[in-house]
């Protein structure tokens, strides 16, 4: 076992990461912990765009950005943050052009902008050219820059490092545990300040664009923690993965001009949203692709997805614009965009839910109080800008943002604090849910249970939910629960033992799937992402409020879930109904 | 379809020898290389160890030797790898091997860094964004794609052979900034792309271009760097 002392500790090296780590190992001594070499983060993957309002090429402001996320999220928002985040944006845009983000351009020079899902001018008078791009591989573009300034600053990484526990001392955070891939040796991190920006956890879904290593580690381990995670039963479906694989095809698609189709060839969408059709927001064209399905005009031999149509795009722009997405549908699929429809179908994407913090990245405890020295930023956390429902662009925009911002307060509070002392064997729980899992003999694999979670999660938690099947996912949870105390890994070894790994992972995605399922059971309305087929109306009178989930434990150590719930921060804009 | 995949395994944790194993899968024609490794690891033997993460080709986790060619596990579907035969799958070669299909990476990675592989400049920083043309931003575009799986230095035979040449990927690395018109670094960046150990050992064998997944004309951007060193402008 390693001891090491710095004075922050970085959790992740994503954008949300990276982009703190920049701040703050200019002011503090700094390490960025990370399961994965920095450059295969997830963040690598966002395809579409960031939104700015720049108004290079059409008159934009902030303001009508902060509108368009309070409502995209259906006022969920907590509009202080969203303010923040809106009027920042275009700084972190222009940050990261200086950074050397090579942006595609306009015919003078500047950062070209495009439309994108639910960004309007004016308050939803008609869509607005605001996402900032770089073809469709702007998070590639993000990853690579963050990444080339990190070396450029001497940023101290320790990469294939899981941080598998949060140490604290009478309610600070004064360290963490991590696992060695290469030795499977454990490191003891003191710090003064921590910051999570681990990623999400899309992995609780069958269909998914999301990594396989997107578990969900930072919320699983600050949940087991007893601190609280907040709406969780939010989760984005986005519309358009490919059929049966899940992997993304960005919105910029739609942007673009590509058009969803049902199998009589109709174009749904403008049944469903008159105004902005193909771009209404992800909720609801989700729902509605879903619908198209579920009321027999899907497409393919069982009917199980609807059509994008690129089409009647020309292929030079296609080209141009969307390179990646059409490369996808030829490799998986074999389809040739330029002539040929693509079959999509909703994918898991997006967790809006996360630990808990204010604009300043710091983590809650509860509903007002900051727990000293720990911060998130990133998908891992909930601050709330995105509420019921993200924008699109507006994560890659939240990472860059309030990855910063936990940056700077993490590295300001470092430096007028104190180390704390560790407990006395700080790296106990992990060595027992390491060796527990390594030395276990029992008859379960972890990839079956893994596979029943997803199934479950995919038939009774996704885009339509209902009280039934909220309450099947719960007792299907449970029976997996009872399995997974009885699994064992085939990987007994040190070195590079992912075997055992992706045990700890699926303990995390079992934790998450019950908190998600539990929270979603008691939002008895349909708002942004969540919808309850049997209360199919927001309701603001009863659910206007953040959920809060804690985990405790009785005298008797059974665990429970308590709820509590948050009030929403409301400043300029009163509630209505989402309509486009 | 039933599928028999062979695969170089290692685990100096338990012999010193690595030796090809050969596992039977039953898979779609249309399944990827790292479905393959997949069911195998969580169907039959959870040992097997390789690192994936996005499985669509972008993070650049999954590069491996593939029936004999460097490709990414996640973008090879089985159907066009003559599935009737037996289908090898090995680390790439020329970094150490760790375990099974891990490779220490770091030598490669220095590689990368050492080439200042960053946005270079001086004097004032603009207020607002710096102005480019389109057609300098086209000008290095091919180069940016790069995702550093290491597919081309690996299938580099100089590489393999001369422990110190730092190999395609670091040229392509230092093309995107060398042909980016907002960088001022050219000079120090061409410096140490001149050193004995530098772009000068490549013998343009197009290994490189044919290994990687992202399309980069790998080659061509060797020979531009080489031609910016010979007239000293790009
Ligand atoms: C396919 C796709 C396309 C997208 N397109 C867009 C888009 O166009 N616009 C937009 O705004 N958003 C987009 N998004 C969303 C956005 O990309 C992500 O939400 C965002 O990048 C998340 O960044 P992050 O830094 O929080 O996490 P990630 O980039 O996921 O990074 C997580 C980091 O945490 C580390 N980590 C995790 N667990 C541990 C652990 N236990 N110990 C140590 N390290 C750990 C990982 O190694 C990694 O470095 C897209 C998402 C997907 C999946
Ligand atoms: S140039 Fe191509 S093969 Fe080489 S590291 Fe980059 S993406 Fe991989
Ligand atoms: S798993 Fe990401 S490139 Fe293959």
């Amino acid at each position: 076992m390693q001891r090491h002392q710095y004075d922050v500790v970085i959790v992740g090296a994503g954008g949300a990461g990276m982009r703190a780590a920049l701040e703050s190992s200019k002011r503090t001594r700094t390490a960025v912990l990370t399961k994965l070499y920095p450059t295969r983060s997830h963040t690598g993957a966002a395809q579409g765009g960031m939104c700015a309002a720049l108004a290079n090429v059409e008159e934009d402001n902030w303001e009508w950005h902060t509108f368009d996320t309070v409502k995209g999220g259906d006022f969920l928002v907590d509009q202080d943050a969203a303010e923040v985040m809106c009027r920042e944006a275009v700084d972190a845009v222009l940050d990261l052009e200086k950074m050397g983000l090579p942006f595609n351009r306009t015919a003078e020079g500047k950062i070209d902008q495009r439309f994108f899902g639910g960004h309007t001018r004016n308050h939803g008078e008609a869509v607005v050219r605001r996402s900032c791009f770089a073809a469709d591989r702007t998070g590639h573009m993000i990853l690579q820059t963050l990444y080339q300034q990190c070396i450029k600053q001497n940023v101290e990484f320790f990469n294939e490092f899981y941080v598998l526990d949060l140490l604290m001392v009478a309610g600070k955070a004064t360290g963490v545990v991590a696992y060695e891939l290469a030795t499977g040796e454990l490191h003891i991190f003191s710090a003064k300040s921590i910051v999570f920006a681990s990623g999400g956890f899309g992995k609780v879904f069958r269909t998914t664009s999301n990594a396989h290593t997107l578990t969900g580690d930072g919320m699983g381990i600050v949940w087991r923690k007893g601190l609280p995670l907040e709406d969780m039963e939010f989760f984005q479906f986005h519309p358009t993965g490919l059929a049966g694989l899940g992997v993304l095809l960005s919105e910029a698609a739609r942007g673009e001009g590509g058009i969803l189709r049902n199998k009589d060839n109709e174009r749904f969408m403008e049944r469903y949203a008159p105004t902005v059709k193909d771009l209404a927001p992800r909720d609801m064209v989700a729902r509605a692709m879903a619908n198209e399905v579920r009321e027999g005009r899907g497409c393919g031999p069982d009917g199980a997805y609807v059509m994008l149509d690129l089409t009647h795009l020309e292929p030079a722009h296609i080209d141009a614009k969307l390179p990646d997405i059409t490369e996808f549908a030829r490799t998986y699929l074999g389809v040739e965009p330029y002539t040929e429809q693509i079959p999509v179908f909703p994918t898991a994407h997006y967790a809006m839910g996360g630990i808990p913090t204010n604009i300043r990245g710091e983590a809650l405890a509860n509903n007002d109080d900051v727990i000293p020295g720990l911060y998130a930023a990133g998908e891992v956390a909930c601050v709330s800008v995105h509420g019921a429902n993200r924008l699109g662009t507006n994560s890659l925009l939240d990472i860059n943002v309030f990855g910063r911002r936990a940056g700077i307060a993490a590295a300001e509070y470092a430096e007028t604090a104190e180390f704390e002392e560790l407990p006395e064997r700080p790296e106990e729980f992990v060595v027992e849910l390491v060796e527990g899992l390594r030395n276990a003999t029992g008859s379960e694999r972890v990839a079956a249970i893994r596979a029943d979670l997803q199934a479950t999660m995919d038939l009774n938690a996704q885009v339509y939910r209902t009280e039934g099947s909220l309450k099947q996912a719960l007792v299907d949870i449970e029976a997996l629960k009872s399995r997974f105390a009885n699994v064992a890994v085939q990987d007994k070894g040190k070195r590079f033992n992912t075997d055992l790994l992706e045990a700890v992972e699926l303990g995390f995605l079992i934790d998450l799937a019950e908190v998600l399922v539990v929270s979603a059971l008691e939002r008895k309305e349909s708002r942004g992402g969540h919808f309850r087929e049997d209360y199919d109306k927001r309701d603001d009178v009863n659910f206007m409020r953040h959920t809060m989930a804690y985990r405790e434990v009785d005298a008797e150590g059974n665990v429970n879930i308590r709820l509590d719930y948050k009030p929403v921060v409301q400043t300029r804009y009163k509630p209505m109904e989402r309509k486009y | 379809m039933d599928v028999k995949v062979k695969i170089l395994r290692y685990n100096p944790e338990v012999t010193e020898d690595a030796e090809w194993v050969t596992y039977a899968v039953t898979l779609q024609p249309t399944d990827r290389v790292l479905d393959a490794l997949h069911k195998i690891k969580w169907e039959q033997d959870g040992t097997l160890t390789f690192r994936r993460s996005c499985a669509h080709g972008v993070c650049g986790s999954d590069a491996m030797r593939i029936n004999g060619r460097n490709r990414l596990a996640c973008k090879t579907l089985i159907k066009d790898l003559n599935p009737d035969r037996e289908i090898t799958v090995e680390p790439i070669k020329g970094l150490p091997v760790l375990k099974d299909l891990v490779v220490d990476m770091e030598p490669f990675f220095d590689a990368y860094r050492s080439v200042m592989p960053f946005l270079v400049t001086d004097g004032h920083e603009p207020s607002r964004e710096r102005i480019q043309s389109q057609a300098d931003r086209e000008r290095f575009d091919d180069t940016t794609k790069c995702i550093l799986c290491a597919a081309c230095t690996t299938s580099c035979p100089v590489f393999w052979s001369d422990g110190q040449y730092f190999g395609p990927q670091a040229i392509v690395g230092a093309h995107r900034f060398i042909f980016d018109s907002r960088d001022e670094g050219t000079e120090q960046r061409l410096e140490i792309l001149n050193d004995k150990e530098g772009v000068w050992r490549c013998r343009t064998t197009f290994n490189c271009t044919d290994a990687c997944p992202r399309g980069i004309e790998v080659t061509k951007a060797i020979q531009e760097v080489k031609r910016a060193l010979i007239f000293r402008r790009v």
